[in-house]
């Protein structure tokens, strides 16, 4: 078996946990399986697209950085870009789920958030039509690194972007106060409500970092494979797995889990085929659902 | 004129197979409360067991029994019943999300296997010449459009009044308890996993019916559009009314065809792949202010678990996952 796998799992997974932090926050914190989630990461990469366009426009075709396959303007427009898809998930809060959420039926919040799903990506569809696009053409040489694995120099700086990523979540999650009323509210509401944690903050925080990373993971995913409508609508399962896997409401768990599935559907690529990876997250979720529903580092529900 | 009659009994027919769907959706999330988000995973099922049984043998693909049409249907009922259990056992005892995320897993890999599954399935380019009643009338299409509509009205009627007798039967009654206080239900000896897989096994008859009157069956008929027009179908008509179900139905894909005419002669054909996801997109926008505003459709019943608006603090309280 060819080493590369490794590589490619890791991409993958690095793809899938970051969005899965966004799915495990939504579901600990305002109790529902965003269905819409996938399309946020949609979202952000189109919105990433545009500005980018948009500066190009502006100043002209910038050389990009060393051997990276893009420049400072994709820089700039993935932030732009995190923050719009941060306000777009936010304004979604606003305008739908936050209403339903009030009524206190939890399933009717899941459906509403399946048809804003539908509704999200055909519109992307409607904009940029279905035809795939890519932020660059440019094709990057692959360098050896032993045992017979090959990685790209974008490859390289994705998976430090994730690390980084990843971790400033979890410190944000356990060191600062913000973090530690978020952990509070999802594991005892009524509790957190009684010690005076501002929920709405919370809450607005839930939705920022989760439609931030979806942004950052989509905008992964334009530049490794390509940039299409339904680009997170397909992510949507692994995630769900991911976030399950390692447990709801953990941010670890949630990478850890992306990881996981990453290298399980890079091995079955080389091993099955490439038509049957996305099997493998959901023989994943069952295998969970039946052995350990909690997940790896899940606590149970109170 | 002729022509216009002939299409009115073609829409009708149209319809109504989707109110079969329809039925079993409501009988699953408006009398037990499940929130399947894979149902074309479950008629997909259905459609392909029954295909495969009742066609005549073909080389290089598997089934092909020739058996007679209703043995298909049963068999349909019994794979998706089976699936469903399958499901059922990993999930029923977790919270209602996680059938949700594994219904839709199962959409997912029905679709795949669909797909690739050519010795089983036709991959692709899916299983034809499946038998249809009245393929002897194929001749003359109005007498072949109004014998198809008349059987579509009988079995749907057989399916109603089955549904409405099954829902005040004692067997209606344990599916609504398990709704309304789950807790309650099992307390009185009722199995709660064994009547929801039930549910299930309509939604398997509902594909297979499908198959028999259009004929022909791929994997492109089962995509999650499907799952999302039959919601918005039932939420429309109401959910907990199967009178809601079948109105909602027949409503909703007016809707659905006639926007469809309508961008297919107000756009350029280029232009006509673009205008067809804005009509996905005003059907989603529809069903979230449908749930905003009146949750209980147009004929619901509805009397869900508490009282709305109980309290009105942005997050959710810790009740619902009890």
């Amino acid at each position: 078996m060819n080493l590369q796998f490794i590589v490619d799992g890791l991409l993958t997974g690095s793809m899938i946990g970051l969005g899965a932090i966004g799915v495990t926050l939504t579901y600990s914190i305002l109790r529902f399986s965003n269905f819409a989630h996938g399309d946020f990461m949609a979202w952000g990469t189109y919105a990433t697209l545009a500005v980018v366009s948009a500066i190009g426009a502006i100043f002209g075709k910038v050389a990009p950085i060393g051997p990276l396959s893009f420049g400072w303007p994709l820089i700039v427009a993935v932030i732009v870009a995190m923050g719009f898809t941060g306000v777009l998930a936010l304004a979604l809060d606003k305008v739908l789920f936050a209403r339903l959420r009030a009524k206190g039926q939890s399933i009717i919040v899941v459906m509403a958030s399946f048809g804003a799903s539908m509704a999200l990506r055909s519109l992307l569809e409607f904009l940029f039509t279905s035809r795939p696009t890519y932020f660059s053409r440019a094709i990057q040489i692959a360098m050896p690194v032993g045992f017979g694995i090959r990685i790209t120099p974008d490859q390289i700086a994705l998976l430090i972007v994730t690390a980084l990523l990843v971790f400033g979540v979890h410190m944000l999650m356990t060191r600062t106060q913000t973090g530690r009323s978020m952990q509070a509210l999802s594991q005892n509401p009524a509790l957190a409500r009684v010690v005076g944690i501002d929920v709405t903050k919370v809450v607005r925080i839930t939705w920022l970092i989760g439609g931030g990373l979806a942004c950052v993971a989509g905008v992964m995913i334009g530049i490794l494979v390509q940039i299409r409508p339904l680009m997170g609508f397909d992510m949507l399962l692994p995630m769900f797995a991911a976030a399950i896997l390692g447990g709801i409401g953990s941010v670890p768990g949630a990478v850890l889990g992306g990881l996981i599935i990453g290298l399980a559907e890079a091995g079955a690529v080389q091993l099955i085929g490439a038509e049957w990876r996305a099997a493998i997250s959901f023989i994943i979720l069952m295998a969970v659902l039946f052995v350990r529903p909690i997940g790896l580092f899940g606590v149970r529900e109170r | 004129m002729m022509d216009i009659i002939g299409y009115g009994a073609f829409f009708l027919t149209t319809a109504l197979i989707f109110s079969f769907i329809t039925l079993g959706l409501n009988l699953q999330w408006g009398l037990t409360g499940l929130f399947n988000v894979g149902l074309a995973g479950f008629v997909a099922i259905g459609a392909y067991t029954s295909a495969l049984l009742t066609t005549p043998d073909t080389a290089g693909r598997f089934g092909g029994f020739d058996l007679p049409i209703l043995i298909g249907w049963l068999g349909a009922m019994i794979v998706a019943g089976v699936a469903a259990a399958i499901i059922g056992v990993a999930t029923l005892r977790l919270k209602s999300d996680y059938l949700a995320i594994t219904t839709f897993g199962v959409a997912v890999v029905v679709q795949l296997v669909a797909l690739n599954a050519q010795k089983l399935t036709g991959g692709p380019f899916g299983i034809g010449f499946i038998p249809r009643p009245f393929s002897s009338l194929a001749e003359t299409p109005l007498l072949f459009n109004f014998a198809n509509l008349g059987v579509v009205v009988a079995v749907l009627l057989v399916a109603y009044f089955a549904l409405e007798h099954l829902a005040h039967s004692p067997w209606g009654r344990v599916l609504k308890a398990l709704r309304e206080d789950e807790r309650a239900a099992v307390s009185l000896g009722k199995s709660a996993r064994f009547y929801r897989v039930q549910a299930f096994a309509v939604m398997g008859l509902a594909g297979a019916i499908q198959a028999h009157f259009i004929g022909f069956i791929a994997p492109d008929n089962y995509l999650p559009i499907l799952t999302f027009q039959v919601w918005v179908m039932l939420i429309v008509g109401g959910s907990g009314s199967n009178k809601g179900a079948i109105i909602g139905s027949i409503v909703v894909w007016a809707i659905w065809a006639g926007s469809g005419a309508l961008t297919s002669a107000l756009f350029s054909p280029e232009q006509q792949a673009r205008a067809a996801s804005l009509q996905i997109v005003a059907i989603g926008v529809m069903l979230c202010i449908i749930l905003l505003v009146r949750p209980g459709g147009i004929l619901g019943d509805m009397p869900r678990r508490r009282p709305a608006a109980r309290r009105s603090s942005p997050a959710t309280d810790e009740a619902s996952s009890s």
